[in-house]
């Protein structure tokens, strides 16, 4: 199996090469000057060159290419237009955000969705299987963005309960250690920063993971549902053993297993959701980064961005062909 | 006793027939109810809708809604604009949007899938590192990437949402493909002389139409979505055609003051991926006997 992980490693590296050509050209042939939107309309043509020539736009299109594969190569990703900063270093000051805010959607998917899907899978056809059922179709129907609006009306703006925006209350997070809030209160035992941490996290995870756990719970029922009728639990059923317990012993933990995978895939969904939804909640992460550089052609900006979203999309994917044959003993590759 | 037996299985039978049919086909039904009230309001758009949803009243801005037989029975947005009417072209214009991509990426994909598997070789590892390399970015990613490179508009929106979404249907029908083309029917034609087209389109694609037919239907739920939600980043269609997604986009802003803005809209998109969903979900149970014996189609 290393050897296959190995090969897919190397096949991946052509695949980012080319992405980054694609992407490279795709952007640089969008209409609009990044000089002018970022300068502004009125700036005089002296101005306008400087800044083509400071920002490297003059040379010719191959040249800014190799220029930007050979700052990748380096980790740098080039300059960002309008932060005047590295790439790479703009990218990673956000990032903990999204991180942050997928790990939250996550949690609260399978939080949700695996008791739901155990419970109307192993009662197919009871009430609870229909509010399960009900559930896992409304969770993937959802546009995540537009229950994102939803929350922020009822739960913010009629009952006032949470806050709609940002990552935190203006001075009550304290000195940043990993760039993840929550992590960061905790390490530091700042129990306000804490809280408030959660009351920011708490609706824009829920938004961001609904369609996942919709997913999650139509799997889960599915596969608890074959493997409900598997000859161990027909034993373990013979043997006197409790429902209760061949429920939640016998079939859950092997009923996971395509759970798991699906997790994993699922998660490429779940960057791009991010993008949508940290616009909606303006949570400062690397999404709605995206949509401020596409708007202000900052070309190494979006670049950067869509090439980090695509290899950690390839490397999870990696990490998810390599998990199969370690869950499922029977997969060689 | 035998004769008793008989009798009440006869007339079981139908009462029996009955039973089934609508429970089999509930979801089917269901979701296909749904999806055709929203197409014939597409449809008729223009007859249904009481204003025209781009004319600007300004002395009724920001109207909540009125209820059945006012002027405004959803309400105006912030420009004095019918929020009935546009929610109705909202509909032309998603489903629309919806139809054209499913039916473009279908074509694309079907033919790609049926063509990567029958020659196998060369032909089968360039499409597929095609596929490779299409299927790495993540999903809504490349459309708006494409988005910012083309601008706003109908046919780019189209375009954008073609190029990622082809791919499911290519994949399974390369696999089918795979299959069938050893299977006795194919090799016969082959030994009669029939063309490489004429067995791809004969043979290969009527027996890859069902499967297709039920990833067409989740498609369909993932285009409206995709299309709403580029709209709504300001990357979809331009902000002068009434669309759910710029309807949602336009009331972000007036979500404390103007609570029905984002509401209908937003319902409407999760009605009618509802429905669709329901009618993948009736589809496939219907098409795959053992999911629905197992019920683990659900």
């Amino acid at each position: 199996m290393a050897t296959y992980l190995l090969k897919r490693l190397a096949g991946t590296a052509p695949v980012l090469l080319l992405i980054s050509l694609l992407v490279f050209l795709l952007i640089h042939a969008a209409p609009g000057d990044p000089t002018l939107m970022l300068l502004g309309e009125e700036t005089n043509a002296a101005d306008v060159a400087t800044a083509r020539e400071r920002w490297g736009l003059d040379r010719p299109l191959y040249i800014q290419y190799l220029k930007f594969v050979a700052s990748t190569v380096t980790g740098e990703f080039g300059k960002s237009f309008k932060y005047a900063e590295p790439v790479s270093q703009v990218i990673k000051a956000r990032l903990p955000a999204t991180i942050e805010l997928a790990i939250f959607s996550i949690i609260i998917a399978i939080l949700l969705a695996i008791p739901l899907g155990v419970w109307a899978g192993s009662r197919p056809n009871s009430w609870l299987d229909n509010v399960g059922t009900t559930c896992g179709l409304f969770g993937i129907s959802m546009p995540s963005f537009w229950l994102g609006i939803m929350l922020i009306l009822l739960l913010a703006g009629v009952l006032n309960l949470l806050p709609t925006s940002g990552r935190s209350t203006y001075g009550i997070a304290g000195p940043e250690i990993t760039g993840f809030y929550l992590l960061d209160s905790l390490l530091q035992k700042n129990w306000p920063a804490v809280w408030d941490a959660l009351t920011h996290i708490c609706l824009p995870a829920l938004a961001l993971g609904v369609n996942m756990l919709g997913i999650l719970m139509r799997v889960t029922r599915s596969s608890v549902l074959e493997v409900m009728n598997e000859d161990y639990v027909v034993t373990a059923r013979a043997k006197g053993l409790a429902e209760k317990n061949i429920v939640w012993r016998h079939v859950t933990t092997n009923a996971l297993i395509p759970v798991i995978t699906v997790v994993g895939l699922e998660l490429g969904t779940l960057l791009s959701g991010s993008i949508i939804v940290e616009t909606v909640f303006a949570w400062p992460g690397s999404g709605s980064l995206l949509i401020t550089a596409l708007n202000s052609r900052d070309y190494p900006l979006v670049t950067g961005i869509v090439l980090t979203y695509t290899a950690a999309f390839v490397i999870i994917n990696l990490i998810i062909d390599g998990l199969y044959g370690i869950i499922d003993p029977r997969i060689r590759y | 006793m035998e004769s008793l037996t008989l009798e009440s299985a006869t007339e079981s039978t139908p009462g029996r027939v009955a039973r089934r049919l609508p429970r089999l086909h509930v979801k089917a039904f269901t979701g296909g109810l749904i999806v055709l009230t929203f197409i014939a309001v597409g449809v008729l758009g223009p007859a249904l809708a009481p204003h025209n949803p781009n004319k600007q009243e300004l002395t009724a801005m920001t109207k909540a809604p009125q209820g059945v037989g006012s002027s405004h029975v959803l309400g105006t947005d912030n420009l004095g604009r019918d929020v009935f009417s546009r929610v109705i072209y909202g509909a032309r214009v998603s489903l629309l949007v919806a139809f054209a991509v499913v039916f473009v990426s279908g074509l694309i994909g079907i033919s790609l899938g049926a063509i990567s598997g029958y020659f196998g070789g060369k032909t089968d590892f360039i499409i597929q590192k095609l596929v490779e390399v299409v299927w790495a970015f993540p999903p809504l990613l490349l459309g708006i990437t494409i988005m910012a490179f083309l601008g706003q508009g109908l046919f780019n929106l189209i375009l954008a949402l073609v190029v990622q979404r082809w791919i499911p249907y290519c994949r399974v029908v390369r696999g089918q493909t795979l299959t069938l083309r050893t299977r006795e029917f194919v090799v016969a034609s082959q030994c009669l002389g029939a063309r490489n087209a004429q067995i791809i389109l004969r043979h290969i694609i009527p027996n890859v139409i069902q499967t297709s037919l039920v990833i067409g239907t989740f498609a369909m739920a993932s285009a409206i979505i995709a299309e709403a939600s580029l709209s709504f980043l300001g990357v979809g269609v331009p902000p002068e055609i009434p669309t759910w997604g710029t309807m949602l986009a336009d009331a972000r802003i007036y979500i404390s003051t103007a609570w029905w803005l984002p509401l209908f809209p937003g319902l409407c998109i999760f009605v009618t991926v509802l429905g669709i969903n329901l009618l993948g979900d009736g589809l496939r149970d219907i098409l795959d006997p053992r999911l629905k014996r197992t019920g683990a189609g659900m």
